[in-house]
């Protein structure tokens, strides 16, 4: 959609047809008593130049290490072709289009988008995109205690191999909503501990949510969950890594019926890592779910001549038509993310997502196997996708630190969030990491540990 | 002029009530309800057993642009609900008053019936509002 500013001679004369002096006037009904001059604290305006300097200087400071670091974003190599397309202007916008008639390619690119996740995950519909996977996480959760009306239960059994950082979202977003999450730990291969599960029996859950690798990369058991979960009268949310899922089994086909909920991380797929964001998240689900599930939808149709096309559908599960009792408040979509995962999925087609998967397990293989030659090294778990949880005799903090000052980023600490696991760091190699690199990050790694201390 | 038929009861929000010979009621939205709201999509129906009471919103129905609640015009449970309308909602918009039918509740207060209009006052209604 294109954006030409008003002239002054616009503004006046749209005033004059309304009979209003002044754009001011328009916002008349606000009491003088909450109208400020000027925001105190807020420097001075920088010019086009000024700014430029500013941001060069801070995006400076990333340094440009190289990457061991999964934990939730990963570094993937993005086809030059990706953000060449999506940063033509007719792609660059981050809203969700509501005119459909001047919208028609947007609203294409969305419906693909849309049927490739479907596609992915094994389940029936998709929406348009979430803000990330975390929100996406709390979301279902939201949507699983609508929808599980057998129950009624505002309780959500939460695996720990789920994100730290998801589960903490979930009840902030939750909380407020009287959602509790309550946590399933992990067996000592670093899967859902089942039988700690099945002590559940009897109780009332809205659903089972298990992540799929989970966050410390191992591989969930999760067809004898999702059909404990059924049997229970639970729901099953999954959360998937998407480039994992080009290899494992798809949400749509765990237990008998599949899970009942996908959401997730979409940066993956063709969006830089880029200190954090923007990403998006990512929510599909089986069809009879389908009006309790949030955000943009857009579906295809025929126009009043017959000819094929896309709109923005199901808007009535939305706040613009329900208000309160909308499905969530999210009134957008993640689009220009989606504009470059849907390019890149269309790059790199099923084979090439495949490819990309098994490079990235190939080589966090490689690393685990090097570093557990190492003195006083070993790899927690035998089983696991992209990231690996490697195990040290002494706290890992200095370890990265020292990595740190050679240009790599080790890995993630585990010790705040996963005590349980000792010493432990998670380690990441994907298909943008050489074997170069990795010869490095092992190099590195053992004269590090020979000039200090084991604990 | 939309249609009124005397054999209903009817509420201020457009809800029409027939009373079955077993004590139940049927409820469904009146002919110029439909009207007003156009085709529609989807209608959310409660759960039997789900109770109510005179005044709450009891179900939704949907058209493509808008949601609009329809009220529980007498205090009651729910007995069932139109097991048609998932598959075609706009039996509601064809047929209001027969095949649309939305609820059937068994009222907890018999009493209520007697506040309801009958068809001659609900017709008023509708004219002075300049339906």
């Amino acid at each position: 959609m294109p954006y030409i500013p008003h002239t002054d001679d616009d503004v006046a004369a749209m005033l004059a047809v309304i009979g209003v002096d002044s754009t001011a006037e328009l916002f008349d009904e606000i009491p003088d008593g909450l109208l400020i001059d000027a925001l105190p604290g807020i420097p001075a305006a920088l010019t086009e130049a000024g700014i430029t300097r500013l941001m060069r200087a801070r995006a400076g400071r990333d340094g440009g290490a190289v990457s061991f670091l999964g934990a939730g974003a990963y570094e993937h190599y993005i086809p030059a072709a990706v953000w060449d397309i999506a940063n033509r202007g007719e792609f660059y916008s981050a809203y969700t289009p509501y005119q459909a008639e001047a919208s028609q390619g947007t609203l294409q690119l969305i419906y693909e988008f849309q049927t490739m996740m479907t596609g992915l995950t094994g389940l029936d519909v998709s929406n348009a995109s979430l803000y990330d996977g975390a929100s996406a996480f709390a979301e279902a959760c939201l949507m699983a205690v609508r929808v599980n009306r057998k129950s009624k239960s505002r309780r959500m059994l939460v695996s720990r191999g789920v994100n730290p950082v998801y589960r903490a979202v979930a009840r902030a977003i939750g909380g407020g909503q009287g959602i509790e999450l309550v946590e399933l730990p992990l067996d000592p291969a670093g899967r859902t501990d089942f039988d700690a599960l099945t002590k559940f029996d009897g109780e009332a859950f809205a659903a089972v949510c298990l992540a799929q690798p989970t966050f410390l990369g191992t591989i969930e058991e999760a067809d004898a969950i999702t059909d404990w979960a059924h049997a229970h009268d639970m729901l099953v949310i999954s959360i998937c890594n998407p480039t994992g899922l080009a290899l494992l089994r798809p949400p749509g086909e765990w237990g008998e019926t599949g899970a009942d909920i996908a959401c997730g991380e979409g940066q993956p797929l063709g969006i830089p890592v880029s200190s954090g964001g923007p990403y998006f998240g990512y929510m599909v689900c089986r069809k009879p779910l389908l009006r309790q599930m949030p955000g943009r939808i857009v579906g295809r149709t025929v126009d009043i001549e017959g000819r094929p096309g896309f709109t923005l559908t199901l808007q009535a599960r939305e706040q613009h038509i329900r208000r309160s009792k909308a499905t969530s408040n999210i009134c957008t979509n993640q689009g220009l993310m989606v504009t470059a995962a849907t390019i890149y999925l269309s790059l790199l087609g099923a084979e090439g997502l495949r490819r990309t998967a098994l490079q990235c397990h190939a080589n966090t293989n490689l690393l685990a196997g090097k570093l557990a030659q190492l003195e006083g090294v070993s790899v927690a778990f035998d089983t696991y996708f992209h990231e690996a949880v490697i195990r040290f005799d002494r706290p890992v903090a200095a370890l990265v630190d020292a990595l740190g000052e050679r240009g790599i980023l080790a890995g993630y600490d585990l010790s705040e969030h996963y005590p349980e696991l000792g010493n432990a760091l998670l380690v990441c190699a994907t298909d943008a990491r050489t074997h170069e690199d990795i010869d490095a990050y092992v190099a590195a790694t053992r004269s590090a540990l020979d000039r200090s201390q084991a604990a | 002029m939309s249609e009124v038929p005397d054999n209903l009861k009817y509420s201020s929000e457009h809800e029409w009530v027939r009373l079955e010979d077993d004590g139940s009621v049927v409820v469904g939205i009146t002919d110029h309800a439909q009207a007003a709201l156009g085709e529609l999509v989807y209608v959310e129906v409660p759960e039997a057993g789900q109770t109510f009471n005179k005044g709450d919103a009891c179900i939704v129905v949907e058209s493509v642009k808008a949601a609009s609640d329809v009220y529980a015009p007498v205090s009651g449970a729910c007995q069932a609900a139109n097991p048609a309308l998932g598959d075609a909602p706009e039996l509601v918009n064809q047929s209001p008053y027969e095949g649309g039918w939305l609820v059937r509740l068994q009222p907890s207060d018999p009493a209520e019936l007697d506040e309801l209009m009958d068809a001659e006052a609900y017709a008023r209604l509708l004219a002075e509002s300049g339906g």
